[in-house]
């Protein structure tokens, strides 16, 4: 055993790397990208409260995308929310004490658990049957659903037949912090379900899965609708001025 | 006229969203340009050597000028929302005329040179080489983009087409690929001063002209004065103003609508034109070099305030990028923003009750009104966000006694393109010109049939030409089309000078 379960201290230790030293590649990319002009899509919030709530309802209840396609938008929020409780749920193999609020969102968990699959379903199903989307759709996006769906489908499957230990799993990734290596339980579904995670770690910052940081950098929605008031000058623009 | 050698849709009741037709408007590209149209705007004349090795150096200069193309680039998740929202792929069923399948014409070269993922596993990810086959795409399909930014209204991240057909236009004419209309367009307004060509005499003739017209009709003595020294407005308009119908009804009523202010204002030859195309190809330099025409006019001429006639990209430029791109304009009076919509000037006037209107003069006609897509969702007016929705509905309520907007769906941030902007009226494109109207067309004739609506009224130029052209092939007329400032200038209540009664009329207009 101790040879898995230096595997996947080794994969943990890898997909966190990536994951971190990627996405943060990318939000240092965008945020030093100048945005030379200002493109808010109006109408837009005047003042930077107003771009903060905007931003906050876009990230909270997508609310452009509701306004775009309804039945994306109630997949995609129910597959979203679902994901933000298995995550939340999922912290306190993670940490220790397991904070008050993690303990009341326990149960919730499982049900976003079950809300992730119905969300994806939907949105994996909307890939099939409507032409324009399927015209769209390269090999990764059905791929990346398919992962999403597997870490559901097997994290669901622990929690409801092949129960594991996951007393066990908290002492591993507790154990990775201080570089001491505890066992794992070699249950084959645990293995799937933790090598798939890592594989989304590592493709995260490296796929479209960058939804998540662009979405705070976009202009069309980040910036506020003042440009008679404020000058807006890039650097690269500045220098064309002298 | 209105012969086509394509087939004109049918108007619906409501606009359909077509099943896909792969490669349905392939074969329609504009004219290139000519050396001669290319190099004034400093670009290669024709498709340079190495040419695949100097788009993607290109590309990879935008990504870092850009944050727009960096994060529209790597975000779209293909979520769908935005694949039946442009009014090109409700016209045409081209799946490339999609936004996101037009973003992925750039999206598939961008994986390719500038992503690991696409690197390693192009197929995996949809990533190919920068082939011709793939540059003869982006110029056919970069160019069926108007550039309206509809789809960036539903796209969860707001990711904004017009950004990247603006970026594909831009890399095109570095190495040498230029689009003949609106290069050969910029080249003039570079020689001549404006779109049209107009030289500055052509424009004093015309002026001069006008009042004449004015005071026939109406017995006042209304001024259209131009290059005059230390009047308090400049007024840039689009060139079209000064030349053909409805343009120049629209014109009539804003010197109309000035007289009645008391306010005085010129027109200029060095600045005589709002439009600039430089949007269209996506060149800072180019739009930054039109734009600076207008800081000269205001310095030469001493004004104290610019105001923009009806004109929609302009005034995006105007409202969204002229400080950006001229400014600072401290020179001129902080009471005022820089630079005013005409409509804002207008409306302004309205409120303070300084224009009285004969509204029972437009009761020949049931007015709609088209929200142009510039005006609609890239800018503003007055000081509340829709504001460039209220106040041009607000000078149609002051000055007719009919007036209906089309459905919901298709008004204010969710109008639909006329078809013709982002430098695609041109008569080489006239089928994706009429194709593309379809939705707009759809709508107006729903208000035309239930609410007996005869006219539409527009604020931009290009709506304006796109209009007259493209109505008579769904049976309509071209005169339905007018410019909202006619509304005003045929509902006014002229005061008439006391000079008016004389003859002589002393002219202190100087040319350049
Ligand atoms: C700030 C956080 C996030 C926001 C605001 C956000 C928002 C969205 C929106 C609006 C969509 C389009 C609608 C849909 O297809 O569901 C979407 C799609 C998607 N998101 Fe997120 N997301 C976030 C974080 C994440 C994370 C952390 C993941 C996965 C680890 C993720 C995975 C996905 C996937 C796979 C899709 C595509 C679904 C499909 O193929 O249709 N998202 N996201
Ligand atoms: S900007 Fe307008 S024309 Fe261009 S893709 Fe979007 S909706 Fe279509
Ligand atoms: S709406 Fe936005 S994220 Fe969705 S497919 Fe279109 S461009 Fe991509």
């Amino acid at each position: 055993m101790a040879f898995l379960t230096n595997f996947y201290a080794f994969l943990f230790y890898f997909a966190a790397l990536v994951f971190v030293s990627g996405v943060a590649f990318k939000i240092v990319q965008y945020a030093r990208t100048p945005a030379p002009l200002k493109i808010p899509t109006t109408p837009a919030p005047i003042t930077s409260t107003g771009v903060t709530l905007r931003m906050v309802r876009e990230v909270v209840l997508f609310e452009s995308l509701f306004r775009g396609n309804k039945w994306t938008w109630i997949f995609g929020w129910i597959f979203h929310f679902g994901l933000l409780l298995v995550t939340l749920r999922h912290l306190r193999y993670f940490i220790e004490p397991v904070w008050f609020p993690i303990e009341l969102v326990q149960p919730f968990g499982i049900y976003g658990g079950m809300a992730m699959i119905v969300g994806l379903g939907g949105l994996w199903a909307r890939r099939f049957l409507v032409d324009r989307v399927r015209y769209i759709s390269a090999p990764s996006d059905h791929l990346i659903l398919a992962l999403l769906v597997l870490i559901g489908i097997s994290g669901l499957l622990m929690k409801f037949v092949f129960h594991t230990d996951i007393v066990e799993i908290k002492a591993f990734f507790m154990g990775l912090y201080a570089y001491d290596f505890q066992p794992l339980p070699a249950d084959p579904l645990l293995l799937l379900h933790l090598l798939l995670v890592a594989l989304l770690l590592i493709i995260f910052p490296y796929s479209k899965l960058l939804h998540a940081p662009g979405l705070f950098f976009s202009p069309t929605r980040n910036q506020a609708d003042n440009p008679r008031e404020v000058r807006h000058i890039a650097p690269w623009a500045k220098k064309l001025e002298q | 006229m209105a012969k086509a050698t394509f087939l004109v849709p049918e108007l619906t009741q409501y606009t359909e969203v077509p099943a896909i037709t792969p490669g349905a408007m392939a074969h329609s590209s504009p004219f290139f340009s000519k050396p001669d149209f290319q190099e004034p705007l400093g670009y290669p004349g024709e498709l340079v050597d190495d040419w695949q090795n100097k788009a993607i150096d290109k590309m990879g200069e935008l990504l870092g000028k850009y944050r727009s193309l960096q994060v529209y680039m790597d975000a779209c998740v293909k979520c769908g929302a935005c694949t039946d929202k442009c009014h090109y792929f409700l016209g045409t069923s081209d799946p490339k005329n999609m936004p996101v399948g037009r973003q992925d014409l750039m999206r598939k070269v961008y994986r390719r040179y500038f992503t690991v993922a696409g690197k390693l596993f192009p197929k995996l990810v949809g990533a190919e080489d920068f082939t011709k086959e793939v540059l003869d795409d982006w110029y056919s399909y970069f160019h069926q983009c108007s550039q309206c930014r509809r789809c960036s209204v539903f796209c969860p991240y707001g990711i904004d087409t017009a950004e990247i057909s603006m970026a594909a236009r831009e890399i095109m004419d570095s190495i040498g690929v230029g689009q003949k209309y609106c290069n050969e367009i910029i080249a003039k307004v570079y020689k001549v001063g404006n779109n049209l060509g107009l030289p500055g005499p052509a424009l004093v003739d015309t002026l001069e002209g006008l009042e004449e017209d004015v005071y026939d009709d109406t017995g006042v003595r209304v001024r259209y004065p131009i290059d005059q020294v230390g009047a308090e407005v400049l007024l840039v308009t689009p060139s079209a103003d000064f030349f053909a119908e409805p343009h120049v009804d629209g014109l009539i009523g804003y010197g109309k609508m000035f007289h009645e202010s008391g306010v005085t204002w010129t027109l200029s030859t060095h600045a005589s034109e709002a439009a600039n195309f430089g949007m269209f190809i996506g060149s800072y330099d180019n739009m930054r070099r039109i734009s600076q025409r207008i800081q000269e006019a205001a310095i030469k001429l001493k004004v104290k305030r610019i105001v923009f006639g009806e004109c929609g990209h302009a005034w995006r430029v105007a409202y969204s990028f002229l400080n950006t791109l001229a400014g600072p304009w401290d020179f001129l009076d902080p009471r005022y923003p820089v630079p005013q919509h005409i409509c804002e000037f207008t409306y302004d006037l309205i409120q303070q009750g300084k224009l009285t209107f004969d509204k029972s003069e437009n009761d020949d006609k049931v007015m709609t009104f088209h929200d142009s897509c510039n005006v609609a969702r890239a800018t503003r007016m007055g000081d509340t966000p829709g504001g460039q929705f209220e106040i041009p509905r607000a000078i149609i309520r002051a000055t007719c006694n009919n007036f209906y907007d089309m459905d919901e769906d298709t008004i204010r941030d969710r109008t639909f393109c006329c078809g013709g902007g982002g430098g695609l009226l041109t008569d080489d494109l006239m089928e994706l010109r009429v194709k593309g109207a379809k939705p707009r067309m759809d709508a107006l004739n729903n208000v035309i049939q239930e609410k007996g609506v005869t006219h539409m009224a527009a604020i931009c130029a290009i709506c304006k030409t796109q209009f007259s052209k493209v109505l008579p092939y769904y049976g309509m007329d071209m005169s339905q089309i007018i410019s909202l400032h006619q509304l005003v200038g045929d509902a006014i209540v002229l005061t008439p000078d006391p000079e008016d009664e004389d003859a002589n009329d002393d002219d202190d207009e100087d040319d350049d």
